[in-house]
């Protein structure tokens, strides 16, 4: 097991490498370019002194290698010395002092380092993102096993059309209806996420509760459509087995039978699908993000993307990418941990 | 001696079929047999092809022409918000209303529903092209299956849709100057949903040849001295399409829904240029005052996209032959 999870580690170097390659290549045969906005006034000379600024006069092949090592050991120092200096986990530790001042990725919007601002706006992502997966596992669950223990009941039947209604309807029509009905039509919640809002006591706490439902009930309907459908074939496959006759033939109740053992057998392939899924949330959170004006990681790129924000978006993207290659890692790994029977030597 | 044999032997009476035999029935017709009594594919697949049909032939019944604008007819309500509401603006000149430029809405209904499903298909048959020629590629030829699909699962761990936004943003100038705002856009969007999508199809292709091409039929076809690719043809290829097939069919949900996002987004066709997305996006802002104008095109995209489903989870039952005859 060990062996493998270092091989898989090892293996996913080349991977996001050649990743970030193919993202650095696509941004930069793009033609778009980074002074299209500066007025017609600016001599020609002064847009090239410009350009050379942004690092854009270096042939490709350094500016690849620049933006890898900003990102793999320039901003990893600048992690460390946080830890040590401001958090509360590793804050008593001295301060490493390891980074010197040496140039981070600089954002062409903001002039400040992207790494930054992404940790600004990753909390909203992941509270709203990580919210709707957790309530959309939670509601799945026991709906995939209902489903599958009542097969082809009035309740199966009718949880088969909300998933296919939930992999039917998209969340850019799914956020604009909820905002009609709920918003508009009821009033109940307010259709804007205000991110400055600061929960300090109870009224407070309960806007924030208010302000989240929506977005999260958007995300959680795809996510309850996909998980409830493995969750039902994982149980139905599991009804059938033998160990199951055998623990009824015991005189185990139902409860015990269905809730222990067909449960936890039935949690291995859907606990590696749940961890497949969450890189996708984030992918699928940029559609809600707008939708709802929650300015997360989503909205972020959006917005570096019709600025022409080439260091942003970079960085975002790969952000995105590691978030793949680690999850699908991740999945593996479980697999082999949750099923001894599949080790992976 | 012996007596002479009868010129024509009859059979016992037990013995004499009493029905001629029947044909025998090819494989697809037992197909439409066990999908005919699938009733949420027959209705899915009936209202697609109501739609395709509507999007393609609705304009000759329509006439309106989607983009004309007609400020003295703006913001016209739909006929049905009558009954609810006597005061609405109602005219049945304009059944499903107008909209603040006095466009009428059912005319941009017809032309962006046309836009989504060409995308739809077009994206749709490319995909399946891609992946299906990865797939057998991969599954035929051993020395092509290591690099072929560490290829696929490099492009799995792409994070597609920031790719696709990425990629549409910054190609859409130089194709616009080259095919025109709306070709150009056609080309890009299809391309990029093609090139990010074809993964799955390959991995099942490439698993079912596999299979297939250690069976007996596909040895004798090798000993009578069949090329490579009249083995792929004649006889892997159709014995791989029903999984293409149903593959085909979430393909056809996923491009849809993923051009409506593009253009909801705002990095679709051009402005004036209706989409089922574009449509939805521009009426955000003002479904205060006029929800049916999200409603609209919402409902049609996820109705669609609904019918595919269907049609594709009826599809896979009927092309199932452990489940078909049951």
């Amino acid at each position: 097991m060990l062996t493998f999870t270092i091989r898989r580690l090892v293996l996913s170097i080349p991977t996001l490498l050649i990743i970030a390659l193919v993202i650095f290549l696509l941004l930069q045969l793009a033609p778009g370019d980074p002074m299209a906005q500066v007025p017609l006034t600016v001599p020609p000379e002064v847009k090239e002194k410009m350009r050379e600024a942004l690092g854009l006069g270096q042939p490709l092949h350094v500016q690849f290698l620049k933006w890898l090592v900003q990102v793999f050991w320039i901003e990893p120092k600048v992690f460390i010395d946080w830890l040590t200096r401001e958090s509360w986990l590793l804050g008593w530790l001295p301060d490493t002092a390891l980074y010197q001042g040496e140039l981070r990725v600089i954002s062409w919007q903001t002039r400040s380092p992207v790494m930054d601002i992404v940790v600004q706006r990753l909390p909203q992502t992941l509270w709203v993102v990580g919210m709707a997966y957790v309530v959309g596992i939670l509601i799945a669950i026991p709906i995939g096993i209902y489903s599958a223990y009542r097969q082809y009941s009035i309740f199966d039947q009718a949880g088969t059309f909300v998933t296919m209604i939930g992999f039917s309807i998209p969340p850019f029509f799914t956020g604009p209806l909820l905002i009609v009905i709920f918003s508009v039509q009821l009033g109940w919640f307010p259709f804007i996420y205000d991110t400055t809002h600061v929960v300090n006591d109870w009224d407070s706490f309960v806007y924030q509760l208010r302000q989240m439902i929506m977005p999260v009930m958007v995300l959680a309907l795809q996510t309850t459509a996909q998980i409830s459908r493995f969750m039902r074939a994982s149980v139905l496959d599991n009804l059938n087995q033998d160990y199951v006759r055998t623990a009824r033939a015991k005189g185990l109740s139902e409860a015990v039978v269905v809730m222990i053992h067909v449960l936890r057998n039935s949690m291995i392939p859907v606990i590696t699908v749940i961890a497949l899924g969450v890189p996708g949330i984030f992918g699928g959170a940029i559609i809600t993000e707008v939708v709802f004006s929650v300015n997360g990681i989503g909205q972020l790129l959006i917005t570096a993307l019709f600025a022409n924000d080439l260091p942003m978006v970079q960085t975002l993207t790969f952000i995105f990418a590691v978030l793949i290659v680690l999850f699908n890692l991740i999945a593996d790994l479980l697999y082999g941990v949750l099923d001894p029977r599949i080790r992976y030597d | 001696m012996t007596d002479p044999t009868p010129d024509k032997i009859t059979p016992i009476a037990a013995l004499q079929d009493t029905a001629p035999l029947r044909p025998p029935r090819s494989q697809w017709r037992d197909v439409w047999d066990q999908l005919k009594h699938h009733k949420g594919a027959m209705l899915g697949g009936g209202f697609l092809l109501f739609v395709t049909l509507a999007v393609l032939f609705g304009e000759l019944i329509w006439q309106l022409d989607p983009k004309k604008l007609d400020i003295r007819n703006k913001d016209i309500r739909p006929i049905f918000s009558a009954i609810w509401d006597s005061a609405a603006k109602v005219d049945w000149a304009h059944p499903l209303g107008t909209d603040n430029l006095g466009r009428d809405h059912l005319a941009q209904i017809l032309a962006g529903g046309r836009a989504s499903m060409a995308v739809g298909w077009a994206a749709m048959l490319l995909t399946m092209l891609i992946g299906t020629t990865i797939g057998v590629l991969a599954g035929f030829f051993r020395r092509l299956d290591g690099p072929l699909m560490r290829f696929t699962d490099l492009v799995l761990s792409l994070p597609i849709l920031p790719l696709m936004l990425v990629a549409v943003t910054l190609f859409r100038q130089p194709l616009r100057a080259n095919f025109g705002p709306e070709t150009g856009m056609f080309i890009l969007i299809v391309g990029v949903i093609g090139v990010t999508s074809w993964m799955q199809t390959a991995r099942i292709v490439r698993g079912d040849i596999l299979a297939l091409k250690e069976r007996e039929f596909v040895l004798a076809a090798r000993a009578s001295g069949t090329t490579a690719r009249n083995i792929i043809f004649r006889h892997l290829l159709p014995n791989v399409l029903s999984p293409i097939m149903v593959s085909a069919t979430l393909g056809l949900a996923t491009a849809i829904i993923t051009e409506s996002a593009l253009s909801f987004l705002g990095v679709g066709f051009p402005s004036d240029f209706p989409t089922w997305g574009k449509m939805l996006a521009d009426a955000v802002p003002r479904m205060q005052e006029f929800p049916e104008r999200v409603m609209l095109p919402g409902i049609m995209i996820s109705v669609t996209v609904l019918s595919v489903n269907y049609l594709g989870d009826g599809l896979r039952d009927a092309l199932d032959p452990r489940i078909r005859g049951r």
